[in-house]
């Protein structure tokens, strides 16, 4: 296959062959995007439905099926179907975009090719890479993601490992004990890990009443966590510990063949560990070059596009832009940013001044969702937030009834948005 | 707001005179509009009851969708979960467009264009509020503030292409082909009541927080522009 640079060389030696213009006109410009979620999705829909066909956009996603990992802790709490948290990427093909169900694992950006898996190799113009997160090896002392995810799953990202945490959920013994390691900054979905807790905690409730969560975290402060706290405490009682560093939840060991996890040197049987390790950039971020030394992937402010390499764009959760955090709505935000900014230098479109946004509803309990959000803007530094609001604690139920409505006319709204 | 300030300070200086006796329009011209425009569905008065439309007594203060017994539309009890609270303000912009301010209410009235009719229908509901001389002359439901929208601002014809742009952070949530499934429809929007909501949700009348957030930080060319590429889609 012709690069478009090869393309372009050889056009200008041969001049001949500029005789039939018609014909070499139509070559159009290609984008390569890797990653079918919040940030890969939306970034190919829109690329595609704004270029009017004048784009050859190309989706690179492992997974022919995508589950969504926001919402999936509704799933483990029994207030969503898995299936409805699955998308095809049928919508998107009809669309436009040439969908490959194959994993990149090269990208050579002298030559400006991905090479694929299944031996492929992809020429670009424009690559976008939105690979989500990777977890860090070593980073909870006992656990790696290869050897002992099937026992102490992270369920992090969403497929079939949220299926098998809610299964050792429901099979706890009475009264057992689940535990949950949770991340330190930064890390994907700042609330996840405790909308995750109330989530677990209510099907608790429901069918366990005497088993205890604990909570070790190596963090001070958390996401929501006034929020959280109240709504642990009404809804809850004295189930859920939260064990801050203080108390040794930055020094935790988990033993997976014995399940148990060493706080400090005092070790604790447990009966479901939940290990939400260290993350970083998407592998193929660290392979396309794009990483820095923090592991994730820094960008310009005001257009997502990789500081490491002028026809590269990051987006989400691997990216390091700032103030947004690392969610399903920011990477669909910064997805459109990048795409505009895309189109902007392949075909000539319009640019405007880039917008970002995000919010992030939490269920806590049935029909009591809160949630916060900001605005944000590009400044020459980062993006940097504008304006911000968060749900209040002691809110009347029917506020939090009519959050939680309006997080469920989101899933729906944003899947529609990223898949067609 | 800054206008509110004169207008109090004024008010206090009035000595003698009782707060809660400051003209907000002429009540006996309002009695008959509300008999001419209102009273097919709603009832106002000593024992007033819910009809058609919810019974008026006390509409002052409360809560939007609160009163027990009636069975509200989806778009009004949303407004009222979000904290829409009836005050001079509120109920002025709704009397003017009820689809500007509540998309989707189920009161099929047109809306009452001329202020000075507004106002003089509000003095006369005003006169049905539980005791209107209880409430403090500072508060919302007594004042009312300048109109919202200039004929200038009203009148920006905006860029549909930029507008296509920003309405992508829109289609976040709202969902392009009008379907509600818990956040409402944006589409098939009259290019006039559109703009009006978004400076509705900027001026913090309307009491969403992710659209005040929203709305916030759009310039009324950001919002003509949102509103002309909304236009354009429903050709």
């Amino acid at each position: 296959m012709l690069t478009r640079r090869i393309f372009l060389g050889t056009g200008m030696a041969a001049g001949a062959f500029l005789t039939a213009p018609t014909v070499w006109g139509q070559a159009k410009p290609k984008v390569v995007v890797i990653g079918g979620g919040a940030g890969g999705a939306t970034a190919a829909r829109y690329l595609a439905k704004d270029s009017d066909g004048a784009l050859e956009v190309t989706l690179v996603e492992a997974n022919p099926i995508y589950t969504t990992c926001f919402f999936s802790n509704l799933y483990l709490g029994g207030f969503y179907d898995f299936e409805n948290l699955q998308h095809g990427y049928d919508k998107l093909a009809g669309g436009g975009v040439t969908v490959i169900n194959d994993m990149a694992t090269a990208v050579d950006r002298a030559a400006r090719t991905v090479t694929l898996a299944g031996g492929t190799v992809l020429p670009y113009d424009r690559l976008v890479l939105s690979p989500g997160i990777d977890f860090k090896d070593g980073s909870v002392p006992g656990w790696s993601a290869d050897t002992h995810a099937e026992i102490m799953p992270h369920a992090y990202k969403a497929g079939p490992q949220t299926q098998l945490l809610k299964a050792q959920i429901e099979a706890m013994p009475q009264g057992g004990t689940f535990a949950m390691v949770a991340p330190p900054n930064p890390y994907r979905c700042p609330p996840g890990p405790y909308e995750r807790i109330s989530m677990v905690a209510h099907v608790l409730k429901e069918k366990n009443p005497t088993a205890k969560i604990l909570v070790l975290d190596p963090k001070d402060k958390y996401s929501k966590q006034a929020l959280f706290e109240e709504g642990w405490q009404r809804h809850y009682g004295t189930m859920v510990e939260w064990v801050g560093p203080d108390f040794g939840g930055n020094a935790v060991e988990v033993r997976p063949d014995t399940m148990e996890v060493v706080i400090d040197g005092d070790v604790t049987k447990v009966d479901v560990c939940n290990v939400i390790p260290g993350q970083m950039a998407g592998k193929i971020a660290a392979i396309a070059g794009v990483t820095d030394d923090s592991g994730w992937a820094p960008v310009d402010p005001a257009s997502m596009k990789s500081k490491m390499d002028e026809n590269t764009w990051v987006l989400g959760d691997s990216s390091a832009q700032g103030d947004m955090p690392k969610s399903g709505f920011s990477a669909n935000s910064q997805a459109k940013v990048a795409a505009m900014a895309i189109r902007g230098e392949l075909t000539g479109s319009k640019t405007f001044p880039a917008k970002y946004s995000n919010t992030c509803w939490s269920l806590i309990a049935p029909e009591d969702g809160v949630k916060v959000g900001a605005s944000y803007e590009p400044t020459p530094e980062k993006i940097a937030s504008v304006e911000s609001f968060i749900s209040a604690t002691g809110e009347d139920a029917a506020l939090r009834k009519a959050t939680y409505e309006e997080s469920l006319g989101w899933y729906a709204g944003i899947t529609a948005d990223m898949f067609g | 707001m800054a206008s509110l300030l004169p207008r109090i300070a004024a008010v206090l200086c009035l000595s003698g005179a009782p707060l809660w006796a400051e003209d907000i329009g002429d009540a006996e011209r309002g009695a008959t509009l509300f008999a001419q425009q209102c009273k097919a569905c709603h009832q106002i008065g000593e024992g007033a009851v819910n009809r058609v439309g919810p019974q008026l007594n006390g509409i002052f203060g409360r809560k939007a969708s609160s009163l027990e017994g009636f069975n509200y539309s989806r778009p009004m009890a949303r407004m009222g979960a979000d904290g829409l609270v009836w005050t001079l303000e509120t109920l002025d912009a709704y009397i003017e467009n009820p689809k500007a301010l509540v998309s989707g209410t189920r009161m099929n009235y047109r809306g009452m264009k001329d202020p000075q009719a507004r106002a003089a229908l509000m003095a006369f509901l005003r006169d049905w509020s539980d005791r209107p001389q209880d409430i403090p002359e500072s508060e919302p439901t007594a004042l009312k503030t300048d109109p919202d929208l200039s004929a200038a601002t009203l009148s920006i014809q905006g860029d549909p292409e930029y507008g296509e742009y920003l309405a992508s952070e829109c289609q976040t949530c709202h969902q392009t082909d009008g379907s509600d499934q818990g956040i409402p429809s944006i589409t098939s929007w009259p290019a006039e009541d559109f703009v009006v909501a978004m400076h509705a949700y900027k001026q913090k009348l309307r009491p969403h927080p992710v659209m005040q957030m929203m709305a916030s930080r759009l310039n009324d060319e950001e919002i003509a522009a949102l509103a002309a590429y909304f236009a354009t889609l429903e050709e």
